[in-house]
């Protein structure tokens, strides 16, 4: 049989990174197929070169053995590939039908005229055979996350798509609208359509999907059929094996007195709901804790609620035995706590002001600094060169813009502030992401050295490598809670898959 | 196909050539439109710039005109440098002539070394306070400042023409028969009169001195203190600002309250420079408030180059009045100053974006 959907050996590069290598890709009529992978891995570049969005630098796409050559979105769709995006692309105060027949350039969207009634009675219906029924002339912000999902689904199949690619659609939706959902996309795939289906939660991709490619680090790296796998063979293909303890490099870990104390911390999120729903840890003077998770399970809210960034809803951080007032980051900043942001340039910085600016981001009240109100400009450029100097910041100076410097070097601008205010405790998102081997190295040596100093490290990736190379103590959180802690020593990089991907231990 | 790029860099020669080329395609444009309104191009452009700035009188002229777009060019200009887009430097102003004339009126005729300082402490205050009602809207519950400081200038443009117009109010001449029939403000008296210094035959306006020198002090402020410091980081990244434990709030409250309180103090000097009186139809007719916003956008919101361009446009505009007559109507004059500012708005554009005139390929992506 022909496939429906074909990528042959499609690869795609970014500046400094190959986000697809080479990637081989195929799915059937009535399948649903898993796409499993970290973030990072290559999914979302790969339903982007699906769908038109990009156009892979090598390799090639065939639809039911035709090949094809996508140059912008529609094209795709006129090859009957749809796309339920994460984030929804919809019109918040057009009715559903209206945003059905949004940008459906072959039919009724078209027209001048348009027949709402008419419409309205197609999109119920759709609704009521695919069990996903949404009131046709309710306007989108009316809806919940899980119905606007709906209204994404109900655009696909209004222009009668063929291929379907969902992008971790149950991100919004509560267990239950879960799995109607994947009672809907079974439906679907019963009809013959092909479901592509992005995830990295295991146990949704066990339940749902008849076949699973895994992706890892832009390469593809096995299909396999889901009723022969476990989700523990699945967590260990989607990590890797190999990684396990290559990276680490021992260090004494004197461990001392508790430095971080987080208790019972809950918070709310960006999109409404609890992101941290009780989070307790302690980090203790000179030892790294990482926080491994997922993408989205609270991990940014647990950081910048540390920082200060954020206001708790309940619960407290403390620093040396000593409260610190909820939502205030000067008070955190004074009391030693250093952060290194998830996004290092417009959090990290202020991306067009001088590197020297930023440089003193934080300390530009200090008496080195100012004196009174006024700035010592001269203190400030010398400090700000001594630094670039000493964190070999490449092509820094003190009045170059931050953001003209690469991610790499700008990290190491960030690092050079947060070490020199001589931290309590150090904060660290995804210190490495999208940085390249040698940066990575340095970063890491970087943390290695606070830790060894002393400072308390919280260190929050979703790098499960990083973490085995860097951590002494692993905790996971899945869904704003910590599911599991392990000693490095004694975690295995299946059990820490497992509980990423909301698995039980046993 | 025609793409609007975003510049990632932004050359230097550019800041020169592209501010210089709009005024040239400015006046390319003008002379099509004068030799189709069967004027001499070349006539009216040299007694334009002759009238705004050859010789003493004219030149002096050009200061009074200048006098005002100073303050409120100033007023944005401190607003925007944070991102905040106080609109409302119109109104401010007319709080702050308004306070500015009860606190002259109100010292009496004693010294101008009392009524002066009085006038514009009033003024700032009156600016200040009314550019606080957008600013604690917006730091507290979000509001687009834009908008609320903009419908503001309406209200002050009722209040102002209310005060004199509409009520026997204590600005409000109710002496004199004629001011029974014809209402006007009441005469500020002679020690509310702001001096003017004399340079060899320049005649300068106290309060243009005053503009200068809050410029200066702007400058300091902005590029030399804490303050100044916190209020780049914020307007470069409020999520940098917060990181670092800036205070936001507090900040937007203190840069609006700055930026209004020396639009309030241009409303002062209207009272004590110029027009002695509280002038409601004077200052609603000028547009200063607005007129302040292009200036502090061309001056790319500099202090001194706020200085410079507020000579300039006064310049121009005081070059209108003298042109205008019965061969060359006054809609002409606002046809030419309006291309000159358009020219020059239209000219920022290119400083930031450029224009590429190619089959496109994409060439935003990003690593997803």
């Amino acid at each position: 049989m022909v496939a429906a959907v074909e990528l042959r050996a499609i690869t795609k590069r970014f500046p400094g990174v190959v986000a697809n290598d080479r990637v081989d890709f195929e799915a059937a009529e009535g399948e649903v197929h898993a796409l499993l992978g970290e973030n990072g891995a290559g999914k979302s570049t790969l339903s982007n070169i699906l769908t038109g969005l990009y156009r892979p630098d090598d390799g090639e796409i065939l639809i039911r053995g035709a090949p094809v050559s996508f140059h912008a979105p529609r094209d795709a769709l006129d090859a009957g590939i749809c796309m339920v995006h994460q984030h929804f692309r919809l019109v918040p105060p057009f009715t559903v039908a209206e945003n059905v027949i949004l940008g459906d350039h072959r039919g009724e969207g078209k027209k001048l005229m348009v027949h709402p009634r008419r419409i309205e009675r197609q999109v119920a219906e759709l609704g009521e055979r695919y069990r996903i029924a949404v009131d046709p002339r309710a306007r989108i912000w009316q809806l919940s996350l899980g119905e606007q999902q709906r209204v994404e689904i109900l655009k696909a199949l209004y222009r009668e798509a063929r291929i379907l690619i969902l992008d971790e659609p149950t991100a919004v939706l509560t267990p239950q609208e879960a799995s109607s959902l994947f009672e809907t996309l079974r439906v679907m795939a019963d009809e013959g359509r092909t479901i592509i289906f992005i995830s990295h939660k295991l146990h949704e991709v066990k339940a749902v999907s008849d076949r699973v490619t895994v992706l890892r680090a832009g390469k593809n790296v096995d299909t396999v059929s889901t009723k022969d796998a476990t989700l523990r063979s699945l967590a260990a293909l989607m990590v890797g094996r190999e990684v396990a303890m290559a990276n680490r490099v021992e260090r004494e870990t004197g461990t001392g007195e508790p430095v971080l104390e987080v208790r019972d911390l809950w918070g709310a999120g960006d999109r409404g709901g609890d992101a941290l729903r009780g989070v307790s840890l302690t980090v203790h003077c000179g030892e790294i804790v990482a926080i491994a998770g997922v993408a989205g399970n609270g991990q940014r809210e647990l950081a910048e609620t540390v920082t200060g960034m954020r206001s708790a809803s309940r619960g407290d951080v403390a620093v040396d035995g000593r409260r610190l007032r909820s939502g205030d980051a000067r008070e955190a900043i004074r009391a030693g706590v250093a952060h290194v942001p998830e996004d290092r340039l417009h959090t990290g910085v202020a991306p067009s002001l001088s590197i020297a600016a930023n440089i003193v981001l934080k300390s530009y009240r200090g008496s080195e600094n100012a004196n009174g109100p006024l700035l010592k400009l001269r203190a400030i450029r010398e400090h700000a060169a001594r630094l670039i100097h000493r964190y070999d910041v490449r092509g820094g100076s003190p009045e170059l813009p931050a953001r003209q410097l690469s991610g790499g070097n700008l990290q190491k601008v960030v690092l050079a502030r947060e070490f020199h205010g001589a931290p309590r405790v150090l904060v660290v998102a995804s210190p490495t992401r999208g940085l390249d081997v040698a940066a990575i190295e340095t970063v890491h040596r970087y943390l290695r050295e606070a830790a060894a100093s002393g400072v308390g490290v919280l260190l929050i990736s979703e790098d499960l490598d990083e973490i085995l190379a860097l951590a002494d103590r692993i905790a996971v959180i899945y869904e704003g809670v910590i599911v599991g802690e392990r000693d490095a020593g004694e975690a295995t990089v299946e059990e820490i898959g497992l509980l990423m991907a909301g698995g039980q231990s046993e | 196909m025609i793409r609007v790029e975003r510049r990632l860099t932004q050359p230097k020669w550019l800041m020169f050539a592209v501010p210089i080329g709009s005024v040239v395609v400015a006046f390319g444009v003008m002379t099509l439109v004068l030799l189709v309104t069967h004027h001499s191009p070349g006539h009216t452009f040299l007694r334009l710039f002759e009238t705004a700035f050859v010789g003493r009188q004219s030149l002096n002229a050009t200061f009074v005109s200048a006098t005002p777009l100073l303050f409120t060019g100033l007023c944005a200009a401190i607003a925007f440098r944070m991102q905040i887009f106080n609109i409302g430097g119109e109104g401010q102003l007319y709080m702050g002539a308004i306070l500015g004339a009860a606190a002259g009126i109100a010292v009496g005729n004693h010294s101008g070394w009392v009524s002066i300082p009085a006038m514009i402490a009033a003024g700032a205050v009156g600016g200040a306070a009314f550019a606080l009602i957008p600013a604690i809207l917006r730091a507290f519950l979000s509001t687009n400042e834009i908008i609320t400081s903009l419908m503001l200038n309406y209200v002050g443009a009722l209040v102002i023409n209310y005060l004199i117009f509409d009520s026997q109010s204590y600005w409000r001449d109710t002496s004199s028969p004629t001011a029974k029939v014809f209402p006007q403000g009441k005469s500020l008296p002679a020690a509310a009169s702001w001096p003017v210094a004399h340079v060899g035959a320049l005649v300068l306006p106290f309060g243009l001195i005053a503009g200068a020198v809050i410029a200066v002090v702007i400058w300091v402020l902005y590029t030399r203190t804490r303050f100044g410091f916190e209020v780049q980081v914020i307007g470069d990244s409020p999520r940098a600002a917060s990181y670092a434990g800036m205070r936001t709030r507090r900040k937007i409250l203190a840069v609006m309250a700055l930026s209004g309180a020396v639009a309030g103090i241009g409303g002062a000097s209207q009272d004590g420079d110029f027009r002695h009186t509280l002038d409601p139809r004077g200052l609603t007719s000028a547009g200063y408030g607005y007129a302040g916003i292009v200036i502090a956008a061309l001056a790319r919101y500099n202090p001194f180059a706020v200085c410079l361009v507020a000579f300039l446009l006064g310049g121009v505009q005081n070059a209108g009045y003298a042109l205008q007559g019965a061969d060359f109507p006054s809609g002409l004059v606002g046809v030419m100053q309006g291309l000159i500012l358009f020219c020059a708005l239209g000219g920022e554009l290119l400083i930031r974006y450029r224009v590429r005139f190619a089959r496109g390929t994409r060439t935003s992506e990003a690593v997803a």
